[in-house]
């Protein structure tokens, strides 16, 4: 059913992804397509996979930013999007066939493929831009937060998260229940100030984005200073004044 | 938002084929029509064959037409659901009107409540139709009030000059309808010169700096989009080719859709039988060009906000 579920799910599934630590690699992206080109939602078909003008379904999708300048004066802050799987997603409710739906169990917005009669309106519902038209099967396809993988009892443990945590390599993707406030989820977003993106399209994405600590740009005039104050020195004491700064 | 070519004849005649539906009904039930059988096969034939042609050319543009029947289920929140529900309920009173009028020479009574509920179904599905658009917060050109009140004015518009030409190819013909035409045309044409006015001066209530949330560091801009070919968000929300000649559209769209079937409509009040029967026909040619083209801007001048990811 395209309704939303009566009561906010007990559990509310979801990833923090770090913009202080994401290094723009794009594992996640291609990990994402070789899980879910094998479980529920695939195959992830590709048009003209090896040829020009290829398009083909993916869950994610890893942007690259310049903030506050350019060139030298900006900093470079990667940024991968993803499903969101939102509190108020009008994906869903748009849906006139009941394909779209979020589990009342653990929030997970999902697309029923044998429902979905592949007319897109859901795709311009999101703002977000996290449903991706499978044009050989004619069906929606979006991220599922690999319910396939994370339920999987036939998957040690510590294998049961998502495909593109897995992947990532710099641990920016954390998965966890935004419903616990003791899970690394909850107290990550409290420690760091996680925010959602796009706040006033009021869709209430579950995930949340941990921005870029200050860096050391920051920390920048001060630095200028001592070394101002060692004009004159020799070699051997901007050595030593580089050691003991650290 | 790319124009479908499917959505945008589905969506004119359809449009065109309920106002002819609640235009005949109206018409037909307060006695401003004779019931006479061939007229009705007509009018009610060409309405149920716009809305019927536009219906089947929508399911064009789903990925699994076979599966069309599941979009009658969701109802309860979907605005394309309630559109298709009331579509096929409106056949339903519009069958049993037409079979009064061209088999049994009656317009009015059961047969004439049959008309005004095809009527009231016929308006509430145009306006389910303009739903789908005007509910999505995520297209700010769409996310209007002026939307429905446009559809149900160019729907009803379309009907009129419909009927003034039957009517003349009929010799059944009646001022009132030219008056409902003129004032039809004249409010639909005030309704999207509002619309075009006001998408003109609306601002986006999301950048690149709300949408990543880095705004707070400074301005951001794109560096890298995520993939080096044009995916399916880009060819179907990133359409752009229209916006450059989107000035000339709109002036097509005034002339064709609006000044000419006004001026031919109003002109036709005065003219021999022949000449008006010509001129009529002249007004529901121009009228269809002018509605596609009115259309395709539709689309084609709606920016989606998920292409602010790709700093558009």
């Amino acid at each position: 059913m395209t309704s939303l579920p009566a009561t906010r799910p007990e559990k509310r599934l979801g990833l923090a992804i770090d913009l202080d630590t994401c290094v723009g690699c794009h594992a996640c992206a291609t990990n994402c397509k070789e899980w879910n080109t094998g479980g529920i939602s695939g195959p992830l078909t590709d048009v003209n996979a090896y040829a020009a003008e290829q398009h083909g379904v993916w869950f994610n999708r890893v942007f690259t930013y310049e903030v506050g300048g350019e060139g030298e004066a900006g900093r470079t802050v990667h940024f991968p999007k993803n499903c969101l799987h939102c509190e108020n997603p009008a994906c869903v409710t748009v849906c006139p066939t009941g394909a779209s739906y979020k589990r009342s169990e653990d929030g997970i917005v999902l697309v029923d493929h044998d429902k979905c009669i592949g007319c897109k309106l859901c795709s311009w519902a999101c703002p977000y831009g996290a449903r991706e038209y499978d044009e050989v099967q004619g069906v929606m396809k979006k991220c599922t937060l690999c319910v396939d993988k994370i339920y999987n009892q036939n998957l040690p443990e510590e294998d049961r998260v998502p495909a593109c945590v897995a992947a990532c390599p710099s641990k920016a993707r954390h998965f966890g229940d935004f419903a616990d406030p003791n899970s690394t989820v909850s107290k990550l977003t409290a420690e760091r100030g996680g925010y959602d993106p796009m706040p006033e399209k009021g869709y209430r994405p579950t995930s949340k984005y941990l921005p870029p600590r200050p860096g050391r740009r920051g920390a920048a005039p001060a630095a200028t200073a001592a070394t101002a104050s060692l004009e004159g020195a020799g070699r051997f004491l901007k050595w030593v004044d580089r050691i003991l700064t650290r | 938002m790319h124009p479908a070519y499917s959505v945008i004849f589905f969506t004119t005649a359809s449009g065109a084929g309920y106002g002819l539906l609640i235009l005949a009904a109206i018409f037909a039930v307060g006695g401003l029509l004779p019931a006479t059988s061939l007229l009705g096969f007509v009018v009610v034939g060409l309405a149920l064959g716009l809305i019927g042609g536009g219906l089947l050319s929508s399911t064009f543009h789903l990925g699994r037409p076979e599966r069309a029947i599941n979009a009658f289920s969701q109802w309860r929140t979907s605005w394309l659901s309630r559109e298709g529900v009331l579509a096929v309920a409106t056949f339903l009173p519009a069958g049993l009107f037409g079979i009064g009028w061209v088999f049994l020479g009656k317009t009015t009574g059961f047969f004439g409540w049959m008309g005004v509920a095809a009527a009231l179904l016929a308006g509430a599905t145009v306006i389910a139709t303009s739903m789908i658009y005007a509910s999505l917060s995520t297209i700010r050109q769409w996310n209007l009030a002026t939307v429905p009140v446009a559809y149900l004015g160019l729907g009803l518009m379309s009907g009129a000059v419909l009927l003034a030409v039957v009517t003349r190819l009929f010799g059944v013909h009646t001022p009132a309808v030219d008056v409902v035409a003129i004032a039809s045309i004249v409010i639909a044409w005030g309704v999207k010169l509002a619309y075009w006015t006001t998408i003109d001066r609306l601002q986006p209530t999301s950048d690149l700096g709300t949408a990543t949330g880095l705004g707070r560091f400074g301005a951001v801009r794109l560096l890298e989009q995520p993939h080096t070919e044009a995916n399916f968000l880009m060819h179907e929300m990133g359409f752009v080719v229209a916006r450059r000649h989107a000035r000339r559209l709109r002036s097509l769209a005034h002339v064709a859709l609006f000044a000419l079937p006004l001026m031919l409509t109003v002109a036709a009040l005065w003219a021999p039988a022949v000449t008006a029967a010509v001129m009529a026909v002249g007004a529901v040619g121009s009228l269809a060009v002018g509605l596609l083209v009115e259309r395709w801007l539709f689309f084609a001048e709606a920016r989606h906000d998920c292409m602010i990811w790709y700093g558009r």
